[in-house]
């Protein structure tokens, strides 16, 4: 997740970097509150008990998860849901992928991606709940037995990258990883 | 009366028996006591299997242990930390300390405090037998299905946690019943609700919240076990039922839990940070209402688990607002505690280092957790070590460091005996070194993409974080041996104090420590300190043979009545072991054992009402005549009742919840012929309206009512083949039951003088027969409608 390799990869990690940086201001500003009430006592006597709870509790804290949450969805807007005209069935199973291309074609545990271009992953399992992930092109989608759920993704350049089950599965769970391999003439149209 | 001999008088009456006696204690120091001792148990045992899972995950490609052994451990160490350790001891604490903060002598049902307990150590008994037995659940901590199902996991494992936990969940009802009424009606006279101690309404929020948020799981777990063992469909997408319910009405439980655990531990800093600040609390009424919000609110987010089930956007989008909006009662709190702070002149102590602890690691694990509620960054982060660091930093720094305070805090009140203080520092900064040692690097360990519940990894910088989690861990539990040490060392030698060491002013301080068996020599009444109530200057001074406590108007604090409580008795333990037969024939599929148990446990529980004092009206000291509990106009029973048909109709709205849920948005609908009740469902339904127009003449009408349901029940065909007759039976069966339940209760009424109780119970199953009965249009209304 923090080495993206694509858009959806890409602006999540930037969410990251934002809400990391946001929150060790805020938990040094908490921290540092207790210390200097707690280490210095009667030095905030002068400040009236109103402004700490409406202040502390409404005013900082509302406006801060706005525009997080604010960005956030947008964000999700950008990346998430979507539909793209190529598109690759995955099969999890106990305890392998399968990937159907639009060719007619199948592999398995190894995923062929176009490079540089959006993929819809149709992510499915004939037995128990497993989940989709390639951490470094974007999130997870869960394979649900019965739900056919979909993932938009891209790899910027051609290159292999790791995937892998997310949902434990049973004792298997820890074998059933793949290869992504995003390739320049991907051919499987 | 001098205060020794009312102390002698009242002990006598009060005390627990020892030897054998000891088995049928039902005072609430003695069974809160026993809830937190038996709790630190299963910590000891859950941080053990932490210990197995940070030595199988030190090194790359570990062959420690095997795939199947380190799933039943990690799926243990899980619910061992949730169900047997966090709940039973806040129950505990809180059992422990709500009489005597609140001005009681007791809780209002000593001996359902009792049978929770028993069911709660049978309960977890069982779980742990079968970890030593090499058969314990291994699904994980949530029990995914189809993973959990029968197909998939074939063996006794999982039937021990579905049926295990509803065993101990037993309790937790139980406790939550208890608490509510006890907060309501139990307290000092002249106490109202708005000048409760705060930590009374922490834990009626909890309780609150605890009595509507474990029916689903209850439900839940009951129709997972249905499945495995009769087949019934309703997770399986190849004949109608749909994995994602189990998520459903698992996480419309777990969602709430977390905040059931943590603001009990909110409760505890509330009342512990004014003490040490020498300020009262800032922001009371601040408080209750964020308190009150977070209970709403934690209800709203259980999606936040299922972000990634390919649940509608727009819906994932009002989740991660609510699951961001629930931050903002939780700042309230945190900086009603700074306002205390600021206006007091803060001291230094133990408890405080703990609280310090709190505010490090909690708000820590907050922040990450308003990370996690952004969908984009969870669908990244979810089910990565990341979350793993998430939940440990909130719920060790949410429960565990506020309980460490509350020990140090109330150890001397249990013991009579001061701290020493030799090892407590040196124990608190070697769990805090080592938790944040082992969990800190975790996010990083998440973030590069390693998994939870994997038991080997190829990465070498995974090893290095992982190697350092690991030491951290073991750094952790030499802290809590320390700890342990130092609160033994306490216990042993720790200098007697004469009273309230700290200075608090809450009334648990205002009796002797240890406590005596009957908590206060007088009730209080109005301003009162200990002294004046060992010299008897408050109500219900005069012992009279019976154990009485005042009952008081659930608003103002009135007193209303005096309340008679039982004395100890075999039967809770009885009664447990009696349910701890059916659960271990269902477990070992004896079905024909089960409802014979089923008997006994009835039989035993309409024993708990014989010797029921008659209602009389009696002196309460200070020129106050009271009616007794069986006098007044809302005796505690009657509340409890009304509670008890809530968790109840909350685990009924799941069942129908569930099986709308299947009939909207599970493959497979609508079936292929559509199953009906038929005539018998008019039966069932005259059944019903008659005992709506005469509740207090109900049996017949309620026999009538099984009668129908058996007939439906009898006729129905087809339930292994598709959920949508699977739901319908269940329903069928929830009726049936409801019916008995009432047929029993108007049986046990008609020798009664007064039935308010069983009427309560008449009306609510006639509305469950009623919905039952006609849910087969209702479902095929709305399968229909979704296709």
């Amino acid at each position: 997740m923090l080495f993206p390799a694509g858009p959806a990869a890409q602006g999540i990690a930037t969410l990251w970097w934002w809400m990391f940086w946001g929150g060790a201001a805020i938990f040094a500003l908490m921290l540092a509150l207790f210390l200097w009430l707690l280490l210095r006592p009667a030095a905030g006597q002068g400040i009236p008990a109103r402004w700490w709870i409406v202040g502390g509790g409404l005013v900082f804290p509302l406006p801060v998860l706005a525009a997080l949450t604010g960005a956030a969805l947008w964000l999700g807007e950008g990346t998430l849901g979507g539909t793209a005209p190529t598109r690759i069935e995955a099969e999890a199973r106990m305890w392998q992928w399968q990937f159907r291309y639009p060719d007619g074609s199948a592999t398995t545990d190894v995923l062929h991606l176009p490079a540089g271009r959006d993929v819809e992953i149709v992510v499915t399992s004939p037995d128990v709940i497993h989940s989709f992930w390639i951490p470094r092109l974007g999130g997870k989608i869960d394979a649900i037995p019965g739900h056919a759920n979909r993932i938009v993704l891209r790899a910027d350049a051609p290159g292999e990258y790791g995937g892998v089950c997310a949902e434990y599965c049973g004792t298997g769970h820890v074998d059933m990883s793949f290869t992504a391999v995003a390739e320049a003439d991907w051919g499987r149209e | 009366m001098t205060p020794i001999r009312r102390h002698k008088e009242l002990d006598r009456i009060w005390r627990t028996a020892p030897g054998w006696g000891r088995l049928a204690a039902v005072n609430h120091t003695v069974i809160g006591k026993r809830f937190m001792l038996t709790a630190l148990v299963f910590f000891a045992i859950g941080g053990l299997l932490a210990m197995l899972i940070r030595i199988q995950l030190a090194s790359r490609q570990s062959e420690f242990m095997e795939p199947g052994t380190y799933a039943q451990v990690f799926t243990m160490h899980g619910t061992i930390m949730m169900f047997l350790f966090a709940i039973p001891f806040f129950e505990g604490l809180a059992m422990y300390l709500l009489p005597k903060m609140l001005g009681a002598r007791d809780m209002a049902f000593p001996r359902l405090s009792a049978y929770g307990y028993w069911c709660y150590l049978f309960g977890g008994s069982i779980l742990i037998a079968a970890l030593l037995m090499g058969a314990a659940p291994d699904a994980g901590w949530f029990m995914y299905a189809p993973l959990s199902s029968a197909t998939y996991s074939p063996g006794i494992n999982a039937d021990i946690w579905l049926l295990g936990i509803t065993f101990v969940e037993i309790s937790a009802l139980s406790a939550a019943v208890e608490m509510l009424v006890s907060i309501l009606m139990l307290r000092a006279g002249g106490m109202s609700l708005d000048r409760m101690p705060i930590f009374g309404w922490y834990m009626l929020v909890v309780a609150g919240m605890m009595l509507v948020g474990f029916p689903p799981l209850i439900l839940g777990s009951l129709l997972l076990e249905a499945e495995r063992a009769f087949g019934l469909p309703f997770f399986d997408p190849t004949r109608g039922g749909d994995p994602l319910l189990w998520q459903h009405l698992f996480w419309l439980f777990g969602h709430p839990e977390v905040y059931i655990i943590f603001l009990p531990a909110a409760g505890v800093l509330s009342t512990i940070i004014p003490v040490f600040s020498r300020h009262r609390l800032v922001g009371y009424r601040a408080i209750v209402a964020a308190i009150v919000a977070m209970g709403f609110l934690s209800f709203g987010l259980w999606v936040h688990h299922m972000y990634a089930t390919g649940i509608p956007h727009l819906s994932l989008s009002f989740f991660s607002i609510a699951s961001a909006l629930v931050a903002v009662p939780t700042a309230v709190q945190i900086f009603s505690w700074l306002a205390t702070m600021a206006a007091g002149r803060p001291r230094f102590s133990i408890p405080m280092l703990h609280v310090f602890g709190f505010m490090f690691v909690f708000v820590c694990g907050g922040l990450s957790g308003v990370m996690l509620a952004m969908v984009p960054f969870d669908l990244q982060a979810h089910d990565t070590h990341f979350v793993v660091a998430h939940m440990h930093y909130v719920l060790v720094g949410g429960f565990v460091f506020p309980m460490m305070a509350a020990a140090y805090y109330w150890l001397p009140h249990m013991t009579g005996r001061q701290p020493v203080q030799h090892l407590s520092h040196a124990a608190f900064w070697t769990i805090f070194a080592g938790f944040n040692l082992t969990f800190l690097g975790m996010h990083l360990t998440g973030l590069l993409g390693m998994t939870r519940r994997v038991h080997s990894y190829d990465d070498p910088w995974w090893e290095v974080l992982n190697f350092i989690s690991s030491m951290g861990g073991f750094v952790t539990t030499i802290g809590f041996a320390l700890l342990a040490l130092d609160l033994i060392l306490l216990m042993l030698f720790g200098r007697p104090f004469r009273r309230d060491p700290w200075r608090a002013g809450t009334l648990e301080w205002a009796m002797p420590t240890p406590p005596p068996s009957y908590a206060f020599a007088s009730i209080p009444m109005g301003d009162a300190d200990g002294p004046s109530l060992a010299a008897g200057k408050g109500l219900l001074a005069t012992p009279r043979g019976e154990m009485e406590t005042l009952g008081v108007d659930p608003l103002t604090g009135r007193p209303e009545q005096i309340v008679i409580l039982p004395k100890p008795t075999f039967l809770p333990l009885l009664t447990a072991l009696a349910t701890g037969g059916v659960f271990l024939s269902l477990l070992f599929k004896l079905y024909l054992l089960a409802p014979v148990f089923a008997v006994a446990v009835v039989a035993l529980f309409l024993r708990w009402t014989a010797a029921m004092p008659a209602p009389a009206v009696l002196d309460a000291g200070q020129g106050l005549m009271l009616p007794n509990h069986r006098a007044a106009r809302l005796p505690p029973s009657l509340l409890a009742m009304r509670f008890i048909i809530a968790a109840d109709g909350a685990a009924f709205a799941s069942l129908v919840f569930g099986a709308g849920f299947l009939a909207i948005s599970a493959p497979g609908w609508p079936p292929a012929d559509w199953p009906g009740f038929g005539w018998p469902a008019w039966v069932a339904v005259a059944g019903a309206l008659a005992a709506l127009a005469l509740p207090g003449r109900a049996l017949m009408p309620q026999v009538v009512t099984v009668a129908g349901f058996a007939a439906i029940l009898w006729h129905m065909e087809g339930v292994q083949d598709h959920a949508a007759p699977a739901s319908l039976a269940a329903l069928a069966t929830w009726g049936a039951v409801h019916a008995g339940i009432g047929a029993v209760l108007a049986g046990w009424a008609a020798g009664q003088e007064d039935k308010r109780l069983s009427v309560q119970w008449q009306r609510y199953a006639a509305l469950v027969t009623v919905v039952a009965a006609t849910f087969p249009l209702l479902l095929r209304l709305l399968a229909e409608g979704a296709a």
